[in-house]
C-alpha cells in the first residue's frame, strides 16, 4: 500500500488536516470558567488504586458536612466495604440512620438502618430541598463526579479535580478577572470554576471543620481532596477492578495477538511470495 | 479461475447430516475452503468481518443487559447504575455495550470509506452497496433508540430534538400533524416513548441480521473486489477463504480487540457525554445538546440550514445520495489507486467528513476563525460534501487520465515480488 | 519428506495448537461474565440474611418473616408446648422421625421454613390436629415441633441456619 500512495492525495490530506488543526486551536478562547488543576490521585492512570485512608476521611466529610443537603441515593452502606470498612463497622454506620416503616398495626414508625439500605436523602422530595436552599437543588452525589468530567483529545478535566477546585475557588468579592459587566445574581456566590461563575451554594468548607479520625490536619484543601476522592468512588466504585482486569486482558491479548501474527504469517508464507503461481498459465 | 471446491465429507455420518440439512456444506462453501477470494486483499478488507463481530457482541451484551434493565422513566437510570454496581460483571457488560456501539460505527465508517476508495459500489455490486446503506440506516436507528434508554439528560433531550424534527413533515395531508405525537405516544418524550424504544431497539438488530445475510449473499455472487479493482479471472487470482482469510481475519480481530479493550477498561466514558450521568429532567435543558459522535457530521449538516424542512431533507439526503454512487461515478476503473485526481478529491472528502463531525459538537455560533462561525464553516463543508457526489464524481470520473491497470491479479503479485 | 520438513511441520503444528488453545482461553474468559451475571447480584445477596428481634414475640406467639422470598416461622413456645414436642419424639406414627431437640437451638424458640414440603403452600398457625400447623391446600398436619404427622407432605418443615447474635436477636442466613 505504501508503494501505491498517491502523492497529491497525501499532500491534500496533510494540508487539510493542518488547516483543521489550526482552526481547532485558533480560538483557544478565554474560557468563561477557569480550568481546574490536576491533583495527584492514586486512582489516576492505568494502574490506579483506591486510596483507602483518603476515602475514609472523605466519607467522614460527606457525613458531617455534605449529607446535610446532598443525597447519595444509589450508594448502599454495604458498598462501604470497598473503602476498607468491615461488616461490623458497616452495621454500626447503618444503625445510626432511621428509615420509615409500617408497624404491625399499620402505623408509620421508624426502624434502624441495615447494611442493605441506601444512604437516606436529607429532604423528603425536590420541593423541600429547594425550599431549604433558596430555590436551588443540591445535586445527588451518586454520579456527580462523572457528570462533571470532560475528557478530550488535548486536555481533560476529571470530575474530582473540578470538585476540589470548586471547593477552593470561592471569592468573597468580585475579582479583577471576572468578565466585564458581570453581575452576581441575588443569593449566589462567586466561584472561579463553575460555568457562569455564579454558584448557589455558599463555600461549604473552612479549616478544621471536622476532626479527622486518623489525625490528618483538616485543611480546606485536604477536606476538598478527600471528599472529592470519596465522591469519585461513589460515582465509579468498580474503577480498581476495571483497571486490574484491564491489565490482565491487555497482557493476554498482546500475547495472543503475537501468536495470531505468526500463525497468519505461517499460513500465508507460500502464497504471499506467489510461489504457487505457474507463470506460464496466467 | 480456481473454481470453488465442493464439500466432500469423508465421514459417512457427516454425509448423513449433509443429505438432510446441508448446513456444513453451506459453511464450507461460504467461508470455508470451498469459497475463493482474491489473493491480494489488504487489511482494509478485514472491516466487514469486524463489523459482523461487533453486531454479534452488541446482540449478546444487549440481551444480557435487558435481563436487568427497567424501561420505566423513574427506574431506568437507577437500573443502569444497578447494573454497573451490583450485577456480577455488570460494569463490564455495560461498558462493552456502550463502547461497542462506537466501535461498530468506527468499523462501519472505515468499511464504507474502503468501498468509496476501491469502487466496491460499482457494477456488478450495486445491490450489495444498497444493502450496505440499508444496514447503515438500521444501525443509526438502533443506536439512536439505544442511547435514549439510560434516560440521562442527553438521552432525553437528544430524543426530544430528533423526534421533533419529524414535525417538519406536518405539511403532509391527513397524517402530517400527528406524526410526532404518534412517535412519542403522548405529548412529549415520556414513558410510552421509552417503552417502545426498548422494544424496537431489541427488534432492529435481528432485522439487521437478516439484511447482513442478504449482504453476504449478494457479495458471494460476484465475490469480493480487490485493491487493484480488476476482476479475478485467471486460475491463480483467487485462493480459498479458509485458511488464508480466516487466519487474517483472526489476526485483525485480535488487534481490534486490543483497541476496543483499551476503551472498555481505561477510558470507558471518553466517547460518551458527562450530562448523561444526570437523570433526565424535562424542565432543565442542558447547555449543549449533542448526539453521540457518530451522528455529528449529519447534525452539523442539519443545523447549518436555516429552513427546518430542508435541513431534515438534507440530513437524510446526505446518506441517501450514496444510493446514486454507482451511476454518479462513470469511470470504468474501480480502484482509486489508478485514478490520481479522484483520489485527491477523495482524501479531501474524508478530512471534510471528520471536520463536519468536529463542527457538529460545537455551538453553532462559536467563532472559529476571523469572524466566521461554526455555521459558516458547516455550510462550506456541506457544500463540498454534496459537491463531491453531484459535481466532482460525475465530472472527474469522465475527464481524468487514469494510470494503466495491471493485466491480472496474479501478474501483479509476481511483479510486486520481483521488485520487493 | 525430509527431517527438516518434519521439524518445520512440528513447529507449525505447535504454533497452531498454541494459538487455538489461547483462543479457547479467550472465549472461556469472555463467556464467564455472561454466565455469572445471571447469578444473584450484590443487592440481592445483601438481603440474603436478616436479623429478627425476638423481644417482639411473646410467649405462645408465632411470627412470620419473609426471607429470601419465602416465609420463615418463628414461634416462642411455652413450657407445655416444649414438653409436648419432646414427648412426641417417641410417637410411633412419625412420618419423618426427628427429635425435637435436634430441630431447635434453644427449646423455647422454634425457627423453621414456612413452606409445606408437599407442594409449597404456606401452612396456617394454631390449626390442625397436632397443636401446630395445618396446610389447607391438601391437608397436611404439622405438630408443635413442625414435624409432619398426617397428610401428603413427605417431610418435616425444614429447619434453617440461624445464629443467636445475643439472647434477643437471631440472624437468619
Amino acid at each position: 500500500m505504501i508503494k501505491n500512495i498517491n502523492v497529491k492525495g497525501l499532500i491534500a490530506t496533510v494540508v487539510s488536516a493542518t488547516m483543521l488543526f489550526a482552526v481547532l486551536n485558533a480560538n483557544a478562547a478565554d474560557p468563561k470558567a477557569m480550568h481546574p488543576e490536576r491533583n495527584n490521585y492514586k486512582s489516576a492512570g492505568i494502574f490506579g488504586k483506591w486510596d483507602i485512608p483518603s476515602l475514609q476521611r472523605g466519607f467522614q466529610v460527606y457525613q458531617e458536612v455534605c449529607a446535610a443537603c446532598h443525597s447519595m441515593d444509589l450508594v448502599a452502606f454495604r458498598s462501604l466495604s470497598d473503602i476498607g470498612y468491615n461488616e461490623d463497622e458497616i452495621k454500626a454506620i447503618a444503625i445510626e440512620y432511621e428509615y420509615e416503616t409500617i408497624d404491625g398495626d399499620g402505623e408509620e414508625t421508624f426502624r434502624p438502618g441495615i447494611p442493605a439500605d441506601y444512604f437516606p436523602a436529607p429532604f423528603a422530595n425536590e420541593a423541600a430541598a429547594r425550599a431549604a436552599n433558596n430555590g436551588a437543588l443540591p445535586p445527588d452525589f451518586s454520579t456527580l463526579v462523572k457528570a462533571r468530567e470532560h475528557l478530550g483529545f488535548f486536555s481533560s478535566t476529571y470530575g474530582e479535580d473540578y470538585i476540589v477546585a470548586l471547593m477552593k475557588g470561592y471569592e468573597e468579592e468580585l475579582p479583577a478577572s471576572a468578565p466585564l459587566g458581570f453581575e452576581l445574581p441575588e443569593g449566589a456566590y462567586y466561584n472561579h470554576y463553575i460555568e457562569g461563575n455564579a454558584i448557589a451554594m455558599a463555600a461549604p468548607l473552612y479549616d478544621d471543620m471536622v476532626e479527622y479520625a486518623d489525625g490528618t490536619p483538616a485543611t480546606i484543601h485536604q477536606m476538598a481532596y478527600d471528599v472529592a476522592n470519596f465522591m469519585a468512588w461513589a460515582s465509579d466504585p468498580t474503577m480498581q477492578e476495571r483497571k486490574q482486569m484491564g491489565l490482565k486482558v491487555m497482557l493476554f491479548m498482546f500475547f495472543f495477538v503475537i501468536l495470531l501474527y505468526f500463525t497468519n504469517k505461517r499460513v500465508w508464507a507460500k502464497v504471499k511470495k506467489g510461489e504457487d503461481i505457474d507463470p506460464s498459465k496466467i | 479461475m480456481a473454481s470453488d471446491k465442493k464439500f466432500k465429507p469423508t465421514s459417512p455420518n457427516v454425509q448423513w447430516l449433509e443429505d438432510r440439512l446441508p448446513i456444513l456444506g453451506l459453511v464450507y462453501g461460504s467461508l470455508g475452503a470451498g469459497y475463493n477470494a482474491p489473493r491480494n486483499l489488504n487489511y482494509w478488507w478485514n472491516f466487514g468481518s469486524l463489523a459482523l463481530f461487533m453486531l454479534v457482541i452488541q446482540i449478546i451484551t444487549g440481551i444480557v443487559l435487558v435481563m436487568h434493565y427497567v424501561p420505566h422513566v423513574d427506574m431506568a437510570f437507577d437500573s443502569v447504575q444497578h447494573i454497573r454496581r451490583d450485577v456480577n460483571y455488570g460494569w463490564l457488560i455495560q461498558a462493552v455495550h456502550a463502547n461497542g456501539a462506537s466501535m461498530f460505527f468506527m468499523v462501519i465508517y472505515i468499511h464504507i470509506l474502503r468501498g468509496f476508495y476501491f469502487g466496491s459500489y460499482k457494477a456488478p455490486r450495486e445491490i450489495l452497496w444498497f444493502l450496505g446503506i440499508i444496514i447503515y440506516l438500521l444501525m443509526m436507528a438502533t443506536g439512536f433508540m439505544g442511547y435514549v434508554l439510560p434516560w440521562g439528560q442527553m438521552s432525553y433531550w437528544g430524543a426530544k430534538v430528533i423526534t421533533n424534527l419529524f414535525g417538519a413533515f406536518d405539511f403532509i395531508p391527513f397524517i402530517g400533524d400527528g406524526i410526532v405525537e404518534w412517535l412519542w405516544g403522548g405529548f412529549a418524550v415520556g414513558q410510552p416513548t421509552l417503552n417502545r424504544f426498548l422494544s424496537l431497539h431489541y427488534l432492529l438488530p435481528f432485522v439487521l441480521i437478516g439484511v447482513v445475510i442478504l449482504h453476504i449473499w449478494a457479495l458471494h455472487i460476484p465475490g469480493s473486489t480487490n485493491p487493484l479493482g480488476i476482476d479475478a479471472k485467471g486460475p491463480y487470482d483467487k485462493i480459498p477463504f479458509h485458511p488464508y482469510y480466516t487466519a487474517k481475519d483472526a489476526f485483525g480481530l485480535g488487534v481490534f480487540i486490543i483497541f476496543f479493550a483499551s476503551f472498555v477498561f481505561y477510558i470507558p466514558d471518553f466517547l460518551g457525554h458527562p450530562d448523561n450521568y444526570v437523570k433526565a429532567n424535562p424542565l432543565v435543558t442542558p447547555a449543549h445538546i449533542v448526539p453521540e459522535w457518530y451522528y455529528l457530521p449529519f447534525y452539523a449538516i442539519l443545523r447549518a440550514i436555516p429552513n427546518e424542512l430542508i435541513g431534515v431533507v438534507a440530513m437524510f439526503a446526505s446518506i441517501l445520495i450514496l444510493f446514486a454512487m454507482p451511476w454518479l461515478d462513470a469511470s470504468r476503473i474501480r480502484s482509486l489507486r489508478f485514478r490520481p485526481l479522484s483520489q485527491f478529491f477523495f482524501w479531501i472528502f474524508a478530512v471534510n467528513g471528520l471536520f463536519l463531525g468536529y463542527l457538529g459538537q460545537k455551538a453553532p455560533d462559536d467563532i472559529l476563525l476571523a469572524s466566521f462561525d461554526v455555521t459558516d464553516f458547516s455550510r462550506v463543508s456541506l457544500t463540498y460534501y454534496f459537491g463531491y457526489f453531484l459535481v466532482v464524481m460525475p465530472l472527474v470520473s469522465r475527464m481524468e487520465t487514469t494510470k494503466p491497470i495491471p493485466t491480472s491479479i496474479a501478474a501483479a503479485v509476481l511483479e510486486a515480488n520481483k521488485k520487493g | 519428506m525430509t527431517k527438516h520438513d518434519d521439524v518445520v511441520e512440528e513447529r507449525r503444528n505447535f504454533l497452531y495448537l498454541a494459538t487455538g488453545a489461547a483462543g479457547a482461553v479467550a472465549v472461556g474468559g469472555a463467556v464467564w461474565p455472561l454466565v455469572d451475571q445471571m447469578n444473584p447480584s450484590k443487592d440481592v445477596l445483601a438481603l440474603s440474611s436478616i436479623e429478627i428481634d425476638l423481644t417482639k414475640i411473646a410467649e405462645g406467639q408465632s411470627a412470620v418473616f419473609l426471607w429470601r422470598g419465602n416465609p420463615v416461622f418463628v414461634r416462642h413456645r411455652t413450657a407445655d408446648e416444649i414438653a409436648e414436642a419432646a414427648a412426641d419424639d417417641a410417637a410411633e406414627d412419625l412420618i419423618d422421625p426427628e427429635n425435637d431437640a435436634d430441630r431447635v437451638q434453644k427449646p423455647e424458640w422454634l425457627v423453621m421454613s414456612g413452606v409445606c414440603t408437599h407442594l409449597g403452600c404456606v401452612p396456617l398457625d394454631q390449626q390442625g390436629e397436632f397443636g401446630g400447623w395445618y396446610c389447607p391446600c391438601h391437608g397436611s398436619h404439622y405438630d408443635i415441633s413442625g414435624r409432619i404427622r398426617k397428610g401428603p407432605a413427605p417431610s418435616n418443615l425444614p429447619t434453617i441456619d440461624y445464629v443467636f447474635l445475643d439472647n434477643s436477636t437471631i440472624q437468619i442466613g
